[in-house]
């Protein structure tokens, strides 16, 4: 069925091209295309691996697809959070000019079956093939507005930094493959293919630099800002929250399928660049004021953490801590879809913001509350989620992580002994400062009074716009009320990667329970009816035993007479404590008006350190370099037929 | 597994500190103040004066801002629902609470953060300019005590082999009398933890209205009558909750076991005696020391963060 639905995927998208009105049916038909394709991996998730040979391709070497556990569980979260963004798209996207639509609408239709075919691609080539697809049609969508120069540079720099990563997920699979020629090129031949640890370690290296490249991993991110805010909204919330978890896959497949062996240190190495990634995100966030900017830095926070538990399953798995790793494993995938709904949700929920008011800085909104409901509460729920607030899902995950680091001494290496209650506090530290990051996007956009004149016009999100929304907050909501049906399905996973599985955790419905009762457990549905139970019991009283009675007047403010809305704090503002806090991480342009200007301006920007330490270097390089292979270059004919002589020369005489 | 009459019992007794904490908790608040006044040479308001604010602002209209959302209106239920339900949560008096096992410390922590989150939010509902002050400066300190508090709590976690609080409190007081190391560095970190988190002296002022210094007040003044009502009692139920939690995990010695119902009316009054003095504790150190710049907060809840790290860290090396 999954393959039926990428296929019908691929149709819908060259249906757009000839369609008249795309967004009225192709994209509603796309979402329940999703539906399928979710409904396909919850079925597959549990049963035998399938296997497919596809005649396509080259000669003597046609396409292998594979759906197991990990693909399944892929292709859910694809699934389910695609649903949403198409729904939402089929409202967002009408007002665009037909010829932009037909172009989207395929380009968007094929990214989707790219990343349904990376994650059941099952040999190098197919792999490669449908990354390559899914990386192409990417760029085209989120260079959809190529008329502003800004745009085409954040596109290129995408484009530049997925190739790179792509050469070495190639170069990755090539030392997998372990020289025993092309024959050798599926991944079953990879699983059997015997590597020293010296080679293990450049595949997982590679992959980890390949993949991490499409993940916006520490210190490859710098696209991550740039791309995201370019994209149009629903672009940027499939990005986000589904395809950043392609990378996540395929770091899982390599590590723990196709390579038979696990070293220590890999563990400690993407434990470190994960929790290095979690905090660089979450800090860049609190500084931003465009409000993209802002989700796309929190991006790269979560796939910090989603690396860190990657890392701390490695860890487990080489220390045959097997039910700790099953944990850390879950705890990942958990988070990985957490994380792909509230995300998406937010992303999407920045298109209609957008659309409503044309601003994407943070400090020209407030107050959009009132003129936008319907996206306002639906985007509280996303927010409060990915907050990590019980009882929604963001909780379950951070807490199964934490639960994870606890139960972690007793490893026999003294090292990471210390080295993981340092990381589980640093865990702490980054959720707790994604909270401060969320108070500051939602109560900036939101709540207060609106800081422009123009905010008056503002309008709510339209009909198929909150049905895309509301689907993705409901799963937000049962992801975090039913803990103990999704970590039972997510065992499949652990039983495939790591050949154990949690088990009891399935015992009593309600009570989460990773280990045993005594232990830990956690109930969110309990949780939710006794704050609801005393929120409706105090309120009830009060009114009893008093009274209900209300007065509207004017805010109180401490009695001053004179306030407006510029006293709020604008984005730049809530975000000054951390910036002073972090100053020597950010590089900090400042324009500070004195008294006496007479036409004051504000202008501050917070830059990324690592963009003039490491990537102007590198463009130095590269400039040089090509400048010297210019040096061969004249542009006369005759010279150039000197040089293929010399090298037919050069080869003959090799041969 | 427990058997039906005892978790009748269980449920039972779970209610009974639900009622008692909810009730008790003004009088802690009240108990602070007075013995405040005594060092500061006043006569006081006498320990019952919580209540009859209470009373007083219950009885009021409320007053609410033309553009408030309803938001700013469900706002003081919600941080109520969820300081009761900490407060209801921590064993104070005997270990088996029911609801315990729906919430285990790290939901404990987080039960805090949605009143958090809540509370900041709604402060810049109304867009006043302190609003948005005392909302930032709460995210600031908070994102500093909260991690310090959960490592406070995982130090705690690790000794019991356990999340759940009443396994913790029962490993902690039934042990033969030991000093953990590792938990008198906790211990420290949450002392500070405690003063940040409930808006005290040296962090916050909770008695003035200076714009250059205040950060919980900042945040409700746009509260009036039973809203600010439910607020103020959530900030005596946290103070409460605190304070429990300090004592469950630092001096448990006293609780009653498992199905001891006898030993309640001693444990009973082990439990006042420690509040008793923690609250006279408590109005020391905020009399002897002044409030602090609102930047040099991080430092100090830094240095809480390092302590509580430090203490997790010398469980791993020592295991003790």
């Amino acid at each position: 069925m999954a393959n039926g639905v990428i296929l019908l995927w691929v149709v819908l998208g060259l249906a757009g091209l000839w369609v008249n009105d795309a967004t009225r049916w192709i994209f509603p038909l796309g979402a329940l295309a999703s539906l399928f394709l979710a409904a396909a991996g919850l079925v597959a998730l549990s049963a035998a691996p399938q296997t497919l040979v596809l005649p396509l391709g080259l000669p003597d070497l046609p396409f292998h697809l594979r759906l197991d556990a990990l693909s399944a569980f892929f292709l859910i979260l694809l699934g389910t959070a695609s649903a949403g963004v198409s729904l939402f798209g089929s409202g967002y996207f009408r007002h665009l000019d037909d010829k932009t639509l037909r172009l989207l609408c395929l380009e968007y239709h094929l990214f989707l079956a790219g990343m349904a075919l990376v994650m059941l691609a099952d040999d190098a080539y197919m792999f490669m093939v449908a990354w390559e697809v899914m990386a192409l049609s990417s760029y085209f969508l989120v260079t959809t507005d190529h008329a502003i120069p800004d745009i085409r540079k954040a596109g290129f720099l995408y484009l530049l930094i997925a190739h790179v990563g792509a050469i070495a997920i190639l170069l990755s699979f090539g030392v997998m493959q372990g020289g025993h020629g092309i024959g050798a090129y599926t991944f079953d031949a990879m699983r059997a293919a015997p590597l020293t640890s010296f080679w293990a370690s450049a595949a997982f290296l590679l992959a980890l630099f390949g993949f991490g490249a499409k993940a916006g991993v520490l210190p490859l991110h710098v696209w991550l800002p740039e791309a995201h805010p370019a994209a149009p909204s629903p672009v940027s919330a499939l990005m986000s929250g589904v395809m950043l978890k392609t990378a996540i896959y395929g770091i899982l497949r390599v590590t723990f399928d196709l390579l038979g062996t696990q070293l220590w240190w890999w563990g400690v190495l993407a434990l470190g660049l994960g929790l290095a990634t979690a905090i660089f995100g979450v800090m860049f966030a609190a500084v931003q004021a465009d409000m993209k900017r802002l989700l796309a830095y929190s991006s790269i926070e979560n796939i910090g953490l989603l690396l860190a538990g990657i890392g701390l399953t490695l860890i487990f798995h080489v220390y045959d801590k097997d039910t700790l790793a099953a944990l850390a494993l879950i705890a990942t995938l958990y988070h990985s879809l957490n994380h792909a709904m509230f995300k998406s949700l937010l992303f999407v929920g920045t298109g209609s913001i957008l659309h409503a008011t044309g601003e994407r800085n943070m400090g020209r909104m407030g107050g959009l509350i009132r003129k936008m409901p319907w996206a306002a509460w639906l985007m509280l729920v996303g927010v409060l989620a990915i907050s990590g607030l019980p009882p929604l899902n963001g909780f379950v995950s951070e807490w199964l992580l934490l639960q994870a680091f606890l139960l972690s001494p007793g490893l026999p290496n003294d090292y990471i002994n210390m080295l993981v209650p340092v990381a589980a506090a640093v865990v702490a530290l980054a959720a707790a400062l994604a909270a401060y990051v969320m108070v500051k996007f939602y109560g900036v956009i939101f709540l207060g009074q609106p800081r422009e004149a123009a905010l008056e016009h503002a309008h709510d999100a339209g009909r198929w716009e909150r049905l895309g929304m509301g689907w993705l907050a409901l799963l937000c909501v049962l992801l975090g009320l039913a803990p103990v049906f999704v970590v039972r399905q997510l065992d499949q996973v652990a039983q495939m990667l790591l050949g154990t599985q949690l088990g009891n955790a399935a015992n009593n419905w309600v009570f989460l329970t990773p280990m045993d009762i005594e232990r830990a457990s956690y109930s969110p549905l309990y949780f939710l009816l006794a704050v609801l139970g005393v929120m409706l019991l105090t309120s009830l009283l009060v009114r009893r035993l008093y009274h209900g009675r209300v007065r509207r007047s004017a805010p109180w403010d401490c009695g001053f007479p004179a306030q407006n809305a510029r006293m709020q704090d604008t984005a730049e503002g809530f975000g000054q404590p951390i910036r002073r806090i972090f100053q020597p991480f950010f590089s900090i342009e400042r324009e500070v008006p004195t008294p006496f200007d007479t036409h004051p301006r504000y202008h501050g920007k917070s830059e990324d350190r690592l963009w003039v330490i490491l990537y102007q270097p590198l463009q130095h390089l590269t400039e040089k370099l090509s400048s010297l292979a210019g040096l061969l270059q004249h542009g006369r004919i005759h010279l150039y037929l000197t040089y293929t002589f010399a090298t037919l020369v050069v080869l003959l005489l090799f041969v | 597994m427990m058997e039906n009459s005892e978790l009748i019992f269980a449920i039972l007794f779970q209610f009974t500190q639900l009622l008692l904490v909810v009730l008790a908790a003004p009088l802690l608040t009240g108990w602070v103040n007075q013995c405040q006044a005594w060092l500061q040479n006043r006569s006081g308001a006498g320990v019952l004066q919580p209540y009859r604010v209470l009373h007083k602002l219950f009885n009021k209209d409320a007053v609410i801002a033309y553009n408030a959302s309803p938001l700013f209106r469900a706002t003081p239920y919600i941080v109520f629902g969820c300081m009761w339900l900490a407060a209801a949560i921590i064993p104070i008096l005997a270990v088996d609470l029911p609801f315990s096992r729906a919430a285990d410390v790290i939901a404990l922590v987080g039960v805090f953060a949605v009143a958090r989150v809540f509370i900041a939010l709604a402060a810049m509902d109304i867009g006043t300019a302190f609003g948005t002050l005392g909302a930032r400066r709460e995210m600031l300190v908070s994102f500093l005590a909260e991690p310090a508090l959960l490592m406070v709590l995982f130090t705690a976690s690790m000794i019991s082999h356990s999340t759940q609080l009443p396994s913790i409190v029962d490993t902690l007081a039934h042990h033969q009398f030991v000093i953990y190391p590792s938990l008198a560095f906790a211990a420290l970190a949450f002392v500070i933890v405690l003063l940040a988190e409930n808006a005290r002296i040296p962090v916050d002022n909770p008695n003035t209205h200076l714009e250059l210094t205040m950060i919980h007040e900042a945040m409700i003044l746009e509260y009036s009558a039973r809203h600010l009502a439910l607020i103020e009692w959530a900030s005596s139920l946290k103070l409460f909750a605190y304070i429990s939690l300090g004592i469950a995990l630092f001096v448990p010695h006293g609780i009653a076991e498992v199905g001891n119902w006898a030993g309640l009316p001693l444990a009973l009054l082990a439990l006042v005696g420690k509040l008793i003095l923690a609250g006279a504790g408590l109005a020391l150190l905020e009399t002897v020391s002044a409030k602090m710049r609102i930047f040099r907060a991080p430092e100090f809840l830094g240095t809480a963060f390092l302590l509580a790290v430090l203490g997790l860290l010398i469980h791993f090396l020592l295991g003790a």
